[in-house]
């Protein structure tokens, strides 16, 4: 974007929102809106706390946990998927149904199933995240074109070699196009599992916030969580846009 | 002997004389489902000779190369490689294949070395089988940029220079030249004609040209569509010593070109 001839950088328009919202907050309108640089504040005294430290611990540990179980699972099916016609015909039609599925509903019976602890919040990222990286696992192992593993085949190659060496190079775009929306999702997942919860991590504190009308601790818990799933997306983006660079023109 | 003048109908295969068979293909038959695809095909395949399976679009010419290649399973019948009867892909055979199927994310150098590589070969030496095949190609210099930094033209190269570097007594080509442009194809078939003359193996070539089989091939056989059979073969005999130019204006060229169309033609209504 340019503006009377000078390049404004994207990050510009982040500025011009927070000095509206400074303006906004300090003509005090709204209790709900507190000035930007209070929140900022609010946000670095909040840094210091045990209790922030705490939950981001276990904001991070069930996250990390989480995503890590639906890689895990989730790549391995959708490659399993996209390679044999059985097992797409057993799962394809959970798959689709759960990844478009309001998730959020199965948290109250996640709590029934494994407590008011983790253990949900783990299972809570794992079903937000893992659907999108099955599909997208099995889209890119469907669009390995059939002539580079005939290919292989023809040079002697093994199923192994053909899969290590064949099929999940080329289905590494999507693999990690899935892994990135899987991270997105995850938080997501981790956010609304601890907030309906509620006791623990963030969750506690969302609550704890909102119930004290703490307004510029409740956005700057909002503003670390924002630039958190932010920061992650664009750590994988990163990755993405390297393998891009040689799956190049396909 | 005249091939040439056998029509399709009083055509006999036991009649084509070929002498020190590297190939033998005995009763193929092919079928997907209710299709059949190829019906008793029994084929020789001469030591360091081009031959070219030329027929109309669904005749079968490449499923018949991909299961000389052990690519396809034929429904019955054999395909005999050096005296030995063959199930599977093997070290003696090569594939070039029509849409290059280069791994995008590799280098010319990588992609040329694969066979080698999926052979175990070490990397100093396998690179350096690579660099010579890259050379005889004509890619030197292009050897670190990636498939698609390059050209149709220059892509099928690279697939030609894979399949000479893991040394195969036998180089299936399939269709190899189809998705490169008119002018770059003349090029390639003077190559190939090069590389026939000077690797002294044993080439079996796909193609729905005319010309480029009467052009290139020591031995045509002409499939007839669904269920693909031998129709005809034919010898073209061309003096390849002569200018490139010159061969596609040689009457007995033209000659044989018609012949085939001739043959072809009821095919394509």
């Amino acid at each position: 974007m340019t503006l009377f001839g000078y390049r404004i950088p994207m990050m510009a328009s982040l500025i011009v929102w927070a000095l509206v919202w400074e303006i906004v907050g300090r003509l005090d309108l709204i209790f709900l809106i507190p000035p930007m640089t209070a929140i900022i504040v609010a946000g670095f005294d909040l840094m210091q706390t045990g209790s922030w430290q705490n939950a981001t611990l276990v904001t991070v540990r069930s996250f990390v946990i989480g995503m890590a179980l639906a890689i895990g699972v989730g790549v391995p099916l959708g490659v399993m998927m996209g390679r044999v016609k059985i097992i797409d015909n057993i799962f394809g039609l959970w798959v689709n149904i759960f990844v478009s599925a309001p998730l959020s509903a199965l948290v109250p019976v996640l709590m029934i199933l494994f407590g008011m602890g983790e253990a949900t919040i783990v299972v809570t990222v794992f079903l937000f995240a893992v659907w999108i990286i099955v599909l997208d696992a099995r889209a890119g192992v469907m669009q390995v074109p059939p002539s580079l593993v005939e290919m292989a085949r023809s040079y002697g190659a093994s199923r192994a070699t053909i899969m290590r060496k064949i099929i999940l190079v080329a289905a590494l775009p999507e693999i990690l196009a899935g892994i990135r929306i899987g991270v997105i999702r995850g938080v997501k997942g981790v956010v609304i599992g601890q907030i309906l919860v509620a006791v623990i991590g963030y969750g506690e504190l969302f609550e704890l916030y909102s119930r004290s009308f703490d307004m510029e601790r409740f956005w700057a818990l909002t503003l670390f969580l924002f630039a958190a799933a932010m920061v992650l997306s664009a750590v994988v983006e990163n990755a993405e846009k390297r393998i891009e660079y040689y799956a190049g023109a396909r | 002997m005249n091939a040439t003048a056998l029509a399709a109908d009083e055509f006999d295969p036991a009649s084509v004389v070929t002498r020190d068979p590297v190939v033998r293909v005995e009763g193929i038959c092919k079928h997907y489902g209710s299709v059949e695809a190829l019906r008793g095909i029994d084929l020789q395949f001469e030591r360091g000779k081009l031959t070219t399976l030329l027929g109309p679009s669904g005749c079968g010419k490449t499923t018949l190369l991909k299961i000389i290649a052990g690519l396809v399973p034929a429904t019955s019948g054999r395909i005999i490689v050096n005296g030995r009867a063959v199930t599977g892909p093997g070290p003696e055979r090569a594939f070039v294949f029509q849409d290059f199927a280069l791994m995008p994310w590799a280098t010319v150098l990588r992609n040329v070395g694969f066979g080698l590589e999926l052979k175990g070969v070490p990397a100093d030496e396998r690179n350096r089988i690579a660099r010579s095949y890259i050379g005889e190609v004509g890619l030197q210099g292009f050897e670190d940029k990636y498939p698609h930094e390059l050209s149709g033209g220059m892509r099928q190269r690279v697939g030609i220079a894979r399949a000479f570097a893991v040394n195969a007594d036998v180089l299936l080509l399939d269709e190899p030249f189809s998705a490169v442009d008119e002018q770059n194809r003349r090029k390639f078939q003077e190559d190939l004609l090069r590389l026939v003359e000077m690797e002294r193996k044993t080439f079996i070539f796909v193609t729905h040209s005319i010309e480029e089989a009467v052009y290139v091939s020591d031995r045509i056989v002409l499939l007839s569509p669904r269920p693909g059979r031998v129709s005809n073969i034919i010898d073209p005999r061309i003096d390849r010593t002569a200018d490139p130019d010159d061969i596609r204006r040689d009457p007995g060229y033209l000659d044989v070109v018609e012949e085939i169309w001739q043959g072809l033609r009821h095919y394509a209504e």
